[in-house]
């Protein structure tokens, strides 16, 4: 039989019944808009999340003192020296580094005038916002001097209009955790990552921090590198300088390489985790159209046993039934993503800062299982059609 | 041309075994005109299933054309029906969802014709069995007696050497009855065999060969007989 002949006999009796074959369409479009707008919501999360990590480069190592270990005695024994200033200051000599920005964080009192704010607050170098990528709206960043720095702070976007409002910042006095600060520069705006605001924080040098919070050591070395070298191989080249530092490896190391691909794994089970969720309604509408089939086999009993007296093969009849089924999935999944992108529309006007990323190649996945479900449905139903006896068949009115 | 050696058949109805066929032999010539009555249950269906390839005996042998059929397979025998075998039903079985011509062209579209080639096919059935107002309707738009015809086109637009009618009239008021007889019986004077199963002996007589059947045998049989001239034919209407 050819195969516009088949597509002919199949749409017409689709289109014969058609408020059933709707219905049925239906419910497979619920499944495939449900699987594919989950996955596509998990998709561009997953997106999302990866884009706020490399805002800050991937190129980056970060050091933080301590080391996690399993085992006897040597945990018990093992003591962890702070990193120091000059630890940070010693990594500037290994090749392929670019920056290395010692960094302490804490919290505390802002204040201006008679204005108060609780922050957080950054202790770092002049290198840090170039390393992390941080835009200057106003002045400049903390100078780049080591040691013995000057009383200068930076503000965030957000901590500048809560205690300044419209009014000049840069040159005013403002007093951090008791001690006075001039105000050098403002951040440009950076929004929030993951709920923490980049926007609410005060950045000031880091030997004035680390005797603010009294702290020993830093709590993290964020070290650049050029491209050239792998994270690997810088990571292995700072290991090397602070074990021969320290004796020991009481510190860890990692790469922004590392987190970005454990991150990734995450947020791609979670995806396919979502997306299984939506595949419960897709099994609900397999087996709508399994039901579907089973009845219109019953019912077309008497046309399949002529079909067989005019000299259709058992092949022809799966065919015919298999082809039903497949017609009616492809549709509902058609119908799915139109379904889809309506919802997503409707989504994007609503909520504007959704990540959303559609790709062709998931909707051409999403039509595929469409059409596997489809056959899957409707493999049963058709095996029994074409096993029908033609003379029972034909007795049945 | 068809050639049926010790032939049986016995079905399972609940718990009793119901011989349909009980050791027939029966041998046909090709363009003959049968008749088959008899009891209802007496064999007279599966006898033309049988020939009709639609069902498999248990035991003995069928020659249709020299060939023997017990040795095809399923696909083969398919092959067969749509080549060598048109049905007509009581019940016309037509496709409601498809017009007159649709179910007409049906066995060519499963053969794996072309359009182009089956349209001329078509339109002559059509034509010869004036059908030409018709043809696009459904079934349903249309009398008995024009389902009957739609029916038979259907059956013999492969052009099989073989017509098997199972009360062709049953579901037809006397008129359209007699003009569906008369359309089979031209079908027959052009050469085709055509067997008719039938209840109703003033159609079983009108053919020239006459089988009685009765628990699955063959009581009688008027003999086989040249097929009679169209001129005999026409002094029984």
């Amino acid at each position: 039989m050819r195969t516009a002949d088949v597509l002919r006999l199949v749409t017409r009796a689709l289109l014969t019944a058609r408020l059933r074959s709707f219905l049925t369409i239906l419910g497979i479009a619920v499944g495939i808009a449900a699987v594919s707008l989950l996955t596509t919501l998990g998709a561009g999360l997953q997106l999302y999340v990866l884009d706020n990590f490399s805002q800050f480069g991937s190129r980056i190592v970060a050091v933080n003192p301590g080391k996690t270990q399993t085992g006897g005695i040597g945990g018990l024994l093992s003591s962890t020296r702070p990193l120091s200033l000059d630890d940070a200051d010693s990594l500037r000599s290994l090749p392929f580094v670019e920056r290395v920005v010692p960094v302490v964080q804490g919290s505390g009192a802002i204040e201006f005038g008679r204005r108060v704010r609780h922050t957080d607050i950054i202790g770092g170098n002049g290198e840090m916002a170039a390393a992390w990528r941080f835009g200057i709206a106003q002045g400049h960043f903390l100078p780049v001097i080591s040691g013995n720095s000057q009383p200068l702070a930076v503000l965030g976007s957000r901590v500048k209009r809560e205690l300044f409002g419209d009014a000049g910042a840069l040159g005013r006095f403002i007093r951090v955790g008791g001690e006075r600060y001039r105000v050098v520069g403002v951040m440009a705006s950076k929004g929030q990552m993951l709920g923490f605001d980049l926007d609410d924080i005060v950045y000031i040098p880091i030997d004035r921090a680390l005797s603010l919070f009294n702290r020993p050591g830093l709590m993290e070395i964020d070290i650049t590198y050029r491209a050239g070298s792998s994270a690997q191989q810088v990571a292995e080249r700072i290991r090397q300088r602070l074990i021969q530092r320290h004796g020991v490896e009481d510190f860890s190391l990692t790469t922004q390489d590392e987190m970005l691909s454990s991150l990734n794994r995450i947020l791609s089970l979670l995806t396919v985790a979502v997306g299984a969720l939506g595949g419960i309604s897709l099994l609900v509408g397999a087996i709508g159209i399994v039901t579907i089939m089973v009845t219109t086999v019953q019912e077309r009993t008497a046309e399949i046993g002529l079909l067989r007296a005019l000299g259709a093969t058992r092949r022809q009849i799966l065919l015919l039934f298999l082809s039903e089924a497949l017609l009616l999935a492809l549709a509902g999944g058609l119908f799915g993503l139109l379904l889809m992108a309506l919802l997503l529309g409707v989504l994007a006007l609503a909520i504007p800062a959704l990540p959303i990323s559609l790709s062709p190649f998931y909707l051409l996945l999403a039509l595929l299982l469409a059409a596997v479900v489809g056959l899957l449905a409707g493999v049963s139903p058709a095996w029994r059609a074409a096993g029908l006896n033609p003379v029972d068949a034909l007795q049945q009115e | 041309m068809i050639r049926l050696v010790d032939l049986s058949k016995t079905y399972q109805l609940g718990d009793q075994p119901v011989k349909a066929l009980d050791q027939v032999d029966l041998a046909i010539e090709a363009g003959e005109y049968l008749s088959v009555m008899g009891p209802s249950g007496s064999g007279k269906s599966t006898l033309l299933n049988m020939i009709g390839l639609l069902d498999t005996p248990d035991s003995g042998r069928y020659f249709l054309a020299g060939r023997e059929m017990n040795a095809l397979n399923e696909e083969a025998r398919a092959a067969e029906r749509n080549r060598r075998i048109g049905f007509v039903f009581q019940a016309y079985h037509l496709l409601e969802r498809l017009s007159a011509r649709e179910n007409i062209e049906l066995p060519l579209v499963l053969a794996g014709m072309a359009p182009a080639e089956r349209r001329p096919m078509v339109d002559q059935i059509i034509k010869r069995l004036d059908l030409d107002s018709r043809a696009s309707h459904l079934p349903r738009q249309l009398s008995g007696g024009q389902r009957q015809r739609v029916a038979i086109a259907r059956a013999v637009i492969r052009k099989p050497a073989l017509l098997l009618a199972d009360e062709p009239t049953g579901n037809l008021d006397s008129h359209s009855g007699a003009e569906v007889i008369a359309l089979l019986e031209e079908l027959n004077n052009q050469g085709i065999t055509l067997l008719v199963v039938t209840h109703d002996p003033a159609i079983g007589q009108r053919a020239a060969r006459r089988l009685r059947m009765e628990d699955g045998r063959i009581i009688d049989d008027s003999g086989a007989t040249q097929p009679p001239s169209a001129d005999s034919r026409h002094a029984h209407r």
